[in-house]
């Protein structure tokens, strides 16, 4: 886990990548609390706080005496959430930089445009 | 959910020097905890007094609801590994044995299991073994005891990284299946980080922080950059610590910082880095060392070393 950022935070986030990227299937059994924690080697009551996030969210649900597992719809709401996310994790970074190195708004729009041509 | 441990007011006295000086806290069942603090900072008398090893001169000390002093229902319930255990002259079977009879949750299995894993010779004397090896059996016998209240202080000296881990793993394994009230006290801060839930430190007798260990990640930052804006980012937090380089400077500043944080320093054209557990005890231990007039209190308490 890296610094500086909650575990449980980073857990979630794990959980979230699996299903948006499809290696955790909606109605699938998602890793119990215990797995995560050895599996990451972090205190289960921190892993049992980033699956709990996702269930409060309505990502995961919970089947009594199985498991947690993932809610149908859960990717595609998380795919608009990450959406929504992407600009001010992206966008603003790279305007910025842009901005200190003098390249324009259109300048930057032209990069883009071309990026894979250029490469 | 009752505390097992209930601190009030502890101070503990030693011809003239503080080593605990009025410390308060409790702990809920079933947590591990990091008690963190330099060397001398009063975290050992504080373990020892939990265990009825040590006399409070004053303040409340409440071990599963009694006082632990000559308290078979408290101490058998309790295990407290030491950082230089010396045992009787006796083969290491005779040791574990011996810890089996006074903890009655002792799994035997578990810890043959675990001398196999630290490889340790059970039919060696114990003033045969290495200090890497002595430690082992600390360990061992500190999680096969299984006690609901488990310290550990500093277990691990001579102890090798391979070691270490295993002895981490299976702390987490045994403590998943097995849940108990863990203490560690240890230096290696990095190493433990994200295992410990909730985070004591004590520094000169003082305890400093008592904290969940999630809330505090983030909570510290080092902002570096043009001195104007880190002056600009600093004022919303306590700063900790700063050193410049001309016209460039670089704080550790503590708050309830957030992303809008992260984004206004990047705004501010700011570096920023998350401290780890390890730098924030190392800033705010630092910090009050640093910030102290040289007292009474330091000076005695060098002289008591």
């Amino acid at each position: 886990m890296e610094d500086g950022r909650p575990i449980f935070l980073q857990i979630a986030e794990l959980l979230e990548n699996s299903i948006l990227d499809g290696t955790l299937a909606e109605e699938e059994q998602v890793p119990s609390t215990n797995e995560l924690a050895a599996f990451h080697r972090i205190n289960p009551a921190t892993a049992a706080k980033g699956v709990h996030k996702l269930v409060d969210d309505g990502t995961l649900y919970k089947k009594r005496g199985i498991g947690m597992f993932v809610s149908s719809g859960a990717r595609a709401k998380l795919r608009g959430r990450r959406r929504d996310e992407f600009a001010r994790q992206y966008v603003q970074p790279l305007l910025t930089e842009a901005r200190k190195l003098g390249i324009d708004p259109a300048e930057l729009k032209h990069m883009i445009d071309t990026w894979e041509e250029i490469r | 959910m009752s505390p097992v441990v209930t601190v009030t007011d502890l101070t503990k006295r030693y011809r003239g020097v503080t080593a605990l000086d009025r410390v308060s806290f409790s702990l809920t069942e079933n947590r591990i905890y990091g008690l963190l603090g330099r060397n001398g900072a009063g975290k050992t008398t504080l373990m020892q007094i939990l265990t009825a090893q040590n006399f409070a001169t004053s303040g409340e000390v409440t071990v599963f609801g009694e006082q632990p002093y000559e308290n078979e229902r408290v101490l058998s319930r309790t295990s407290f590994i030491k950082e230089s255990q010396t045992y009787p002259s006796m083969g290491v079977h005779h040791v574990l044995r011996a810890a089996s009879l006074v903890h009655p949750g002792w799994d035997d299995e578990f810890a043959q299991q675990l001398t196999d894993d630290f490889r340790l010779p059970l039919r060696r004397n114990v003033r045969k073994l290495s200090r890497g090896m002595l430690s082992s059996l600390g360990i061992i016998i500190g999680l096969a005891s299984r006690a609901p209240l488990t310290f550990f202080d500093e277990p691990y000296l001579g102890l090798d990284a391979v070691a270490r881990q295993i002895f981490y793993d299976r702390l987490l394994a045994d403590y998943t299946e097995h849940p108990r009230t863990v203490v560690l006290s240890t230096h290696l801060i990095d190493e433990v980080s994200e295992l410990i839930e909730h985070v004591l430190l004590i520094d000169a007798g003082r305890l400093l922080l008592d904290a969940e260990a999630e809330t505090l990640r983030g909570q510290v930052l080092t902002v570096s950059g043009p001195t104007a804006a880190v002056d600009e980012f600093t004022r919303t937090g306590a700063e900790l610590h700063r050193t410049r380089l001309g016209g460039t400077a670089r704080a550790t500043v503590r708050g309830d910082f957030g992303p809008a944080d992260h984004d206004r320093a990047r705004t501010l054209g700011l570096m920023l880095e998350a401290s780890s557990l390890q730098d924030t005890v190392v800033r705010l231990t630092t910090a009050r060392t640093g910030s102290a007039p040289a007292g009474a209190e330091a000076t005695s308490k060098e002289k008591f070393r």
